[in-house]
C-alpha cells in the first residue's frame, strides 16, 4: 500500500537521528498506544468479560457474550439492516459520484461552482443534517410536499414512520404474500435514512474522482479515438479501470462508515419504528450505554470490526487491487 | 496519478476535458440540466432550514409555494428561544474543543511526519504501517475501551475526555509524512552540511514552508472535532449540559422540542454558519485535504 522502501544513504546525521526520532514520534506514539492501541487491546479482552458499568467487577464469562449475540433477535436484526444499508449506500453513492466527476469533468462552464455546491454537505455535521431531514421527511414535509404537487404517491405512513420493507411491498403488488423478512428490503424508514446518507456523501466522493480523473494521461485517450473508440467504450475500458485503486478507497471507507452509522439513527428514529432501522452501530450503543451490559456490546462491536474486515479482503480481491 | 496534491498552492485549475472528442450541444445541455439539478438537490435543505428557522411554528408547517424559502410573518423567536438554553455555552465549547484540537494535531502530526519520513531510526517502517493499519479500526469499536480508560483516568465527564483521546489522528500523521517526502530534500541536505542540527533544519527550513499542508491537516481537524458527535455524547453524562458541543446540544433539543420545527432549525443554522464561513474561506484547503485523503489511499 505504501512505498516503504527509501534508499538509506550515508547520513551524516545516523546518530542523532536514532534519538531524535524517537522524540519527534514521542508525543504521538504515547498519545496513540493509550487512546488507539491500548483500547483494541481492551475490547478484545472486554468481550469475554461482563461489565454493568455501575459496579467495579469486571467478571470472565467465556464465550457466553458471543453465544448470546448469535441467538439474539436485536443481533439479526440490526445486522440484516446494516446490512441493506451499506450494500445499497455503498454501490449507489459510488456510482452517483462517478457520473457526476465525468460530466463535471467535461469542459463547461462553471466547474468549481458545481464541486463546492456538490461537496458542502459532506462536512456538514451529520446531526444538524439528520435534524434537517426530519423535517424535510414530515407528513407534511418538504418531500411530500413536492410529491403532491407532482402528483405522486406519498408513502403512508411517512417516511420515517414506515417500516414496511420495500421490496416486500414490492412484491405484496405483485400478489407474492409472505416474504422472508431477510428479503423485504430495507424499510421505507431505513430507506429515507439511506437517501440521506447518499445525499451526504455523493459530492465529497465525486472531488476525489474528479482528481483522479484529472490525473488520468490524455494519450491513452487520443490513441483509443484514433481506434475509433467510442465516448462508452473508453468510459468503461480506460476510465473506470485507471480508477480502480480510488474505486477500491472510495468504497471501502463507504464500508467502513456505512457499517457504524450511528448518529442519524440516534438523532432520526432510534432504531424504530419496529426495529427497522436498528443497525450493528446504534445496537453497540444500546447494549453498552443504556442497558450497561459492556462486555455484550464489545462482543457486537468485535463483531463489527471483523465483518467490516472480511468484507475489505472480499472486495480487495474482486476490484483485484495491487500497489 | 498518485502524485501529490496537497502541496500544490493554489488548488490546481480544473484542466480543460480531452479536446479530441468535442461534446456535442445537445450533450453539453444534458450535462448542465443534471449538474443544476443535483445542484439544486444540495441547496434546498439548507435554503428551507435557514427559511423556516424565521418563521412562526403555524407558518413553517403550513406549506406554499410561495411562503417555502421567503418567511410570511418573519420572526426571530426561534433564535430568541435558542438562546435561552445554554446554546453560548456550547458553541464556546465547541470552540474550544476545536482549537485545542487543531493546535494539538497540528503540532503532534507534524512531528510524527517529518520523522517518519526524513529520519532514519530503528523500526521506523514497522511502527509506521502498525499507525496505518489502525485507520482501518471503526471508531465506534474504540468508544467502550475508551470509555473505561476515561473513567479509570478521572477525566469521564470533563473538558479532557472532549479533547485527551482525540489529540493525535494517524490520518494526521500519514498526511504530513506524504507532505513531506513531496518536498525536495536538497535545502535541507544543504543545512546539513552546514553542521544544523535535525532540531534547527526542522524549525528554520522545514517548517516555513509546511504552511500549506499545516493548513489542510487544521481544517480536518476543525471540521472533524466541530461535527464530532458519537464520542462527546458517550464521555460526557446525559444531564451536564455544560459540558455539550453544538451537535449534542443540537440532538438534545430535538428531544425537548420535538416538533418545533423553526426553534431547530435555528439551532442548525448556528451549527452550520462557523462551518460554512470557513469551509467558504479556506475552500481549497478543504478539497485538497479531501483529494490527497483520496488519491493516497
Amino acid at each position: 500500500m505504501l512505498n516503504m522502501s527509501r534508499k538509506r544513504s550515508r547520513n551524516p546525521l545516523a546518530t542523532e537521528d536514532r534519538i531524535a526520532g524517537y522524540l519527534f514520534i514521542a508525543p504521538a506514539m504515547v498519545i496513540l498506544i493509550l487512546f488507539v492501541f491500548w483500547p483494541i487491546a481492551r475490547i478484545v479482552w472486554l468481550s469475554f468479560h461482563e461489565w454493568s458499568v455501575i459496579t467495579p467487577e469486571k467478571p470472565f464469562v467465556g464465550l457466553d457474550n458471543y453465544r448470546k449475540l448469535v441467538g439474539q433477535r436485536d443481533f439479526q436484526v440490526a445486522l440484516r439492516n446494516t446490512m441493506w444499508l451499506s450494500f445499497g449506500v455503498v454501490p449507489t453513492q459510488t456510482l452517483i459520484a462517478l457520473v457526476l466527476a465525468v460530466i463535471a469533468n467535461q469542459k463547461i462552464r462553471g466547474r468549481g461552482f458545481f464541486r463546492t455546491a456538490f461537496y458542502f454537505p459532506s462536512i456538514s455535521s451529520t446531526v444538524v443534517i439528520s435534524v434537517i431531514f426530519l423535517w424535510l421527511y414530515q407528513q407534511n414535509g418538504l418531500v411530500n410536499f413536492v410529491l403532491r404537487k407532482l402528483n405522486l404517491p406519498t408513502p403512508m405512513p411517512p417516511w420515517l414512520a414506515n417500516p414496511k420493507g420495500v421490496l416486500a411491498m414490492a412484491l405484496n403488488s405483485m400478489g407474492i404474500d409472505h416474504v422472508n423478512p431477510w428479503l423485504a428490503g430495507p424499510s421505507v424508514a431505513l430507506l429515507s435514512i439511506m437517501m440521506m446518507i447518499v445525499w451526504t456523501s455523493v459530492g465529497g466522493i465525486m472531488v476525489i474522482f474528479l482528481a483522479g480523473l484529472q490525473g488520468l494521461p490524455e494519450d491513452v485517450y487520443e490513441a483509443a479515438a484514433l481506434d475509433g473508440a467510442t465516448r462508452k467504450q473508453m468510459f468503461w475500458q480506460i476510465t473506470v479501470p485507471m480508477l480502480k485503486p480510488i474505486i477500491f478507497f472510495v468504497v471501502t471507507l463507504g464500508l467502513i462508515g456505512t457499517f457504524q452509522v450511528f448518529d442519524q439513527i440516534f438523532v432520526m428514529s432510534q432504531g424504530g419504528p419496529a426495529k427497522t432501522t436498528l443497525t450493528l452501530g446504534y445496537l453497540v450503543y444500546q447494549e453498552g450505554f443504556t442497558n450497561f451490559s459492556m462486555g455484550y456490546a464489545s462482543a457486537i462491536a468485535m463483531t463489527l470490526f471483523a465483518i467490516i474486515l472480511t468484507i475489505y479482503f472480499i472486495q480487495r480481491r474482486f476490484l483485484r487491487y495491487n500497489a | 496519478m498518485t502524485d501529490t496534491v496537497l502541496n500544490t498552492t493554489p488548488l490546481p485549475e480544473l484542466k480543460p476535458s480531452r479536446e479530441n472528442t468535442p461534446l456535442s450541444r445537445a450533450l453539453i445541455v444534458v450535462a448542465y440540466i443534471v449538474l443544476i439539478a443535483v445542484a439544486l438537490v444540495m441547496f434546498v435543505p439548507f435554503l428551507f432550514s435557514v427559511a423556516t428557522s424565521f418563521k412562526t411554528p403555524p407558518d413553517a408547517t403550513a406549506l406554499t409555494f410561495d411562503t417555502m424559502f421567503w418567511p410570511p410573518n418573519p420572526t426571530v423567536d426561534a433564535y430568541r428561544t435558542a438562546f435561552e438554553s445554554n446554546i453560548a455555552r456550547w458553541f464556546l465549547n465547541s470552540t474550544m474543543v476545536a482549537v485545542a484540537w487543531i493546535l494539538c494535531r497540528v503540532t503532534f502530526a507534524t512531528l510524527a511526519g517529518y520523522a517518519f519520513a526524513r529520519m532514519d531510526f530503528p523500526g521506523r517502517d514497522f511502527i509506521f504501517t502498525l499507525l496505518v493499519s489502525t485507520m482501518m479500526v471503526p471508531g465506534i469499536v474504540l468508544i467502550i475501551p475508551r470509555f473505561m480508560l476515561l473513567q479509570d483516568m478521572k477525566l469521564y465527564n470533563t473538558y479532557g475526555a472532549l479533547i485527551v483521546p482525540f489529540m493525535v489522528d494517524v490520518f494526521g500523521i500519514f498526511l504530513m509524512k506524504q507532505f513531506f517526502e513531496s518536498i525536495p530534500i536538497d535545502l535541507e541536505e544543504a543545512a546539513r552540511i552546514d553542521g544544523a542540527s535535525r532540531y534547527q533544519i526542522f524549525r528554520t527550513i522545514v517548517l516555513p514552508i509546511t504552511t500549506p499542508a499545516l493548513s489542510a491537516l487544521a481544517i480536518f481537524s476543525f471540521q472533524g472535532s466541530w461535527n464530532n458527535f458519537l464520542e462527546p455524547l458517550m464521555y460526557v453524562t446525559g444531564g451536564n449540559t455544560n459540558l455539550y458541543t453544538l451537535p449534542v446540544g443540537l440532538a438534545n433539543f430535538r428531544s425537548l422540542y420535538l416538533t418545533n420545527w423553526p426553534v431547530l432549525m435555528a439551532i442548525a443554522v448556528i451549527t452550520t454558519v462557523p462551518m460554512a464561513i470557513f469551509f467558504l474561506v479556506f475552500q481549497r484547503y478543504f478539497i485538497e485535504s479531501n483529494i490527497s485523503a483520496g488519491i493516497k489511499g
